[in-house]
């Protein structure tokens, strides 16, 4: 288990001043979970994930891992790196150039406190690297192995001391696409079969929604909201959530209101739609509304009976194999959907958009703390070069 | 029509012309071969040649039986062996010592003492031999002095004309150099490296002996080594404290050789070529171990925030240790030098002597022509060589790295000979080539530039070489389609790109041109006499308090030339 309580970590900045990276965070990861630190650059997560390990002190707050204080700012309590009871990967993996694979597994049962024989030593590395499935490796140098097998290696090592808790720092970011997707599975896999509490820092979406049983979003040093992968997604809490995760369009208007629980009108650019809401927002206020592309149905012709249809003209549609990526203007905005390939559609045709009410989302607008990398997923689509016909 | 570089019109003309495309190369690769080959070819030949320039060739090897089965063999051997080791391993230590306080370790003023740390190389090897001479002599030095009287000792406790007194006169001098080695160590290490052993249980000095340690090796190797071999050519030192004191290393040889009456330059050339063979090998090592270093660094992209190690109240320790370097290696020989100047003659510092100080020594200098030829030919030959050796290198550089004609890794190959040898061994050549030459130079300055310019052409690569590496050659391409000719390409694209590296090239070889030594002991006479080679025959002939007023004037002009000249390239836009 790791508890952190009202961590607070800050740094100087080039003009003295103090700049808060972690500002009173808290949360709690329950044993055996995989918990997931998700957010841009600069949020903070890393820097949280170096306090717990205690590569950084913080400014005040309280750690817990494994039911150890090992960090409190009330009475001082600090217990330095090499005596928590911690593995952690790194990004870069820190693999040690001047020794083999075996060497490195056996680092941290030869440096501990308890000191284990020679065959106990060759036992536990050979365990570790079978798991990870490096066991025919132990004599090769490290630096002679492949970025995949380097990443295992420094789980392996990260592992062998039976560690209470499990740290990593992004992984997976240093590998191509093809066996992060396969280290995304086994990673997981191995965290099940040892029911190891993991921490995961990571800026991928897609790692956070399929590998965590809890994730935290953090932007500018605060976590904006914690929930299952599903929650997050369905349920944004806020419009940064919104647009960090997955593709979302978004159109912004004013709360006209109420339609009964959690349900609310919205006066947009493209008329007065129904809403979900998460919570209450007043009246007359400036509100957006986030509708993932899957949720968006498109209709040839003008369908009768359902609520939420605009009227729209195809403005690029893109074949990318599993489905069609289509953007349609609505005058001034543009929404962005999902289709089916077996959709006939060309450029300048009109349709009929149904924004369904259960897939509409209004949220309070706010001011973004970071403006760009937020929807890297929606920006090309907008470019007309990339248009295919 | 704007062609990208030349050498894609260049190659176009090949088909028309035949081969005039090669003929870029090879006339570097001639120019090359006569600065760095042909001496080299001669010391060969001199060495097992009966007599200088001889009318017709006597093959010999009496010239080696001299040289190495003299009852002297064992001693030289013995003595330089230990002279560049034990310097090797002193600069190393200090300058390792240094670089990690200020580096890893949260010691106070770190950050001040980076700069504070490089101050030495200013100070010219003779200068710093003679500077710890005023201070070390078992006669007068002002240590000696100031410890017999305030412990009431009967005897000196330092002796400067000893093996450890040259061993030290010369590493303080060296410990920037290893300094500045260490520290990009330190600073290219992967942070994370020592995190994880952190995270794997192991405590600070375990981190520190089975990682940190572990890690700098191949580096702490390659220091080290290069350390032995620029001792093991120095001539400073082994001149102005080995000679009086009677111990010779392979250096002093070559030049006594030369000195006695009547010289014997065969035997000098015999000891030239050893020389040149253990400081080939000691190169080729280096090279090989930074290799070997490369693929043992990680390979990670990232800016690293290198771990500090908190020192705790031991921090202390390591400001007072950053402090007593400062003050007795940095400071105290430039005090000494300055007070020394003022002096009538050398006296210890007292009531007495502070009434006796007086600007008489620069007084006579004013009036004393030696001095103003000395300066004048210090400085032209500094001038023309930094800007001869840049201007050749560069020209080389570009046709090594952006050219790819055929035969530019020739170049590239002769660009780096003359790293491998040692100032004395060079001069020793370029004295046995001109003298069987009809072309008289020897004896002028001429010799001393074709001399520094083959010295300091390795160094002018390195720097050229570096700036163009990083111009990319799509951005010269790109102003080629913006329809820039290959000149306005090269005017307003490649040359201020190129031009903060090739500046700072420039006041490098200034720099050691201006002080150079072990080269001009042999080749500057009479009216090519230059600073350096002044101050050793004054200093010879025990006008000690002039030679300090010398060395004062020297590192003065020194650093208004270099502050001006930084000044002039900053104006243009540069930043270095």
């Amino acid at each position: 288990m790791i508890e952190v309580k009202a961590l607070v970590k800050t740094f100087a900045d080039r003009s003295s001043d103090r700049v808060r990276a972690v500002d009173h965070v808290s949360f709690k990861a329950e044993d055996g979970r995989f918990y997931t630190l998700l957010g841009p650059s600069g949020c903070g997560k890393t820097t949280t994930l170096r306090c717990i390990a205690g590569l950084e002190k913080p400014d005040s707050g309280e750690i817990e891992v494994a039911g150890i204080k090992v960090y409190s700012s009330s009475n001082g309590a600090f217990v330095p790196a090499y005596r928590r009871p911690i593995g952690m990967v790194f990004q870069s993996y820190a693999i040690w150039p001047h020794m083999t694979v075996f060497e490195n597994v056996a680092f941290p049962l030869r440096v501990g406190k308890q000191r284990l024989s020679g065959v106990e030593v060759r036992k536990k590395v050979g365990n570790a690297l079978e798991q990870v499935e490096l066991g025919q490796l132990e004599e090769r140098m490290a630096t002679q192995l492949s970025g995949g097998q380097q990443q295992r290696l420094a789980l392996a090592r990260a592992l062998v001391r039976e560690p209470q808790v499990l740290l990593l720092d992004e992984p997976l970011s240093n590998l191509d696409a093809k066996l992060r997707e396969r280290m995304r599975v086994e990673l997981r896999e191995l965290q099940r079969r040892l029911r190891i509490t993991t921490l995961y820092v990571t800026h991928d979406q897609i790692e956070a929604l399929s590998m965590s049983n809890v994730i935290a979003v953090m932007s500018a040093g605060v976590i904006v909201q914690e929930g299952s992968p599903r929650e997050i997604y369905m349920h944004p809490k806020t419009q940064f959530v919104a647009q960090f995760i997955g593709s979302t369009n978004q159109l912004t208007g004013r709360m006209r209101g109420l339609l009964g629980e959690g349900a609310c009108q919205v006066e947009t650019d493209v008329g007065k739609l129904s809403c979900g809401m998460a919570k209450d927002i007043p009246v007359g206020s400036e509100v957006v509304v986030v509708v993932r592309p899957e949720n968006v149905i498109l209709h040839t012709g003008k369908p009768s009976g359902v609520e939420n249809v605009v009227e729209g003209k195809v403005a690029t549609v893109m074949f990318l194999g599993e489905y069609l990526d289509c953007t349609i203007e609505l005058g001034r905005n543009v929404v962005r959907t999902h289709q089916p390939h077996s959709l006939q559609l060309r450029r300048g045709d009109a349709v009929w958009v149904e924004l369904p009410s259960s897939g509409c989302l209004a949220l309070s607008a706010e001011e973004l703390p970071i403006a760009g990398g937020i929807q890297p997923d929606t920006s090309d689509t907008k470019n007309p070069r990339l248009q295919p016909d | 029509m704007s062609t990208i570089a030349l050498p894609r019109s260049v190659k176009n003309s090949v088909a028309l012309l035949g081969d005039p495309a090669l003929l870029i190369p090879l006339v570097g690769v001639g120019v090359l071969i006569y600065l760095a080959v042909l001496p080299l070819f001669m010391l060969l030949l001199g060495s097992f040649q009966m007599e200088v320039a001889p009318r017709e060739f006597v093959a010999t090897f009496k010239n080696y039986q001299n040289a190495y089965a003299s009852q002297y063999t064992y001693s030289t051997f013995r003595n330089s062996v230990i002279f560049a080791s034990g310097s090797a391993v002193l600069a190393f230590a200090l300058g390792t010592a240094l670089a990690w306080l200020v580096e890893r370790t949260n010691t106070p003023l770190r950050l001040v003492f980076i700069p504070l740390a490089v101050v030495p190389l200013i100070l010219p090897g003779v200068l710093e031999s003679i500077a710890w001479i005023f201070l070390l002599s078992p006669k007068f030095g002002y240590i000696n002095v100031a410890l017999m009287s305030l412990f009431g000792l009967e005897s000196p406790p330092f002796n400067i004309f000893s093996l450890p007194g040259m061993i030290w006169a010369h590493s303080v001098g060296q410990v920037p150099l290893a300094f500045l080695m260490m520290v990009a160590a330190f600073k290219s290490m992967d942070p994370s490296l020592e995190e994880s052993a952190m995270m794997s249980g192991a405590n600070t000095p375990q981190t520190l002996r089975r990682i940190t340690l572990r890690l700098l090796m191949p580096t702490s190797a390659s220091v080290l080594l290069i350390l032995f071999v620029r001792t093991l050519e120095s001539f400073e030192t082994p001149a102005l404290i080995g000679i009086p004191a009677r111990i010779y290393v392979y250096t002093s040889e070559i030049y006594l050789a030369f000195n006695e009456y009547p010289p014997d330059y065969g035997r000098g050339a015999a000891l030239a070529v050893g020389l040149l063979i253990l400081s080939a090998a000691g190169v080729w090592l280096y090279t090989r171990s930074t290799r070997e270093g490369k693929r043992f660094q990680t390979v990670t992209g990232k800016a690293f925030r290198p771990r500090q190690f908190d020192l705790g109240p031991w921090r202390w320790v390591g400001f007072g240790f950053l402090m007593v370097y400062f003050l007795v290696v940095v400071l105290l020989p430039f005090l000494v030098m300055l007070w020394a100047s003022f002096l009538p003659f050398f006296a210890t510092p007292n009531l007495d002597a502070l009434q006796k100080l007086s600007f008489e020594n620069y007084q006579y200098l004013f009036g004393f022509r030696p001095f103003w030829d000395a300066m004048k030919n210090s400085i032209i030959l500094a001038f023309m060589s930094a800007s001869a050796a840049m201007v050749l290198t560069s020209l080389i550089a570009w046709i090594v790295y952006k050219s790819r004609l055929p035969g530019s890794w020739m170049l590239d190959f002769l660009a780096f000979v003359p790293i491998t040898v040692p100032g004395i061994v060079l001069g020793m050549a370029l004295i046995l080539l001109y003298v069987a030459f009809p072309i008289p130079i020897y004896g002028t300055i001429w010799v001393l530039l074709i001399a520094y310019v083959t010295r300091y052409i390795p160094y002018g690569m390195r720097t050229a070489s570096g700036a163009i590496l990083q111009i990319h050659s799509e951005l010269e391409e790109a102003a080629a389609a913006s329809g820039a000719s290959w000149w306005e390409t090269f005017k307003r694209v490649t040359l201020p790109l190129l031009r903060p590296g090739i500046v700072a090239g420039w006041i490098y070889i200034f720099i050691v041109s201006f002080r150079e030594f072990s080269t001009s002991v042999l080749l500057a006479t009479g009216e090519s006499r230059v600073l350096s080679i002044l101050l050793f025959t004054m200093f010879e002939q025990g006008q000690v308090t002039v030679v300090a007023a010398i060395g004062i004037l020297m590192i003065l002009t020194l650093l208004t030339i270099v502050a001006v000249f930084y000044k002039l390239s900053g104006r243009v836009g540069i930043q270095t």
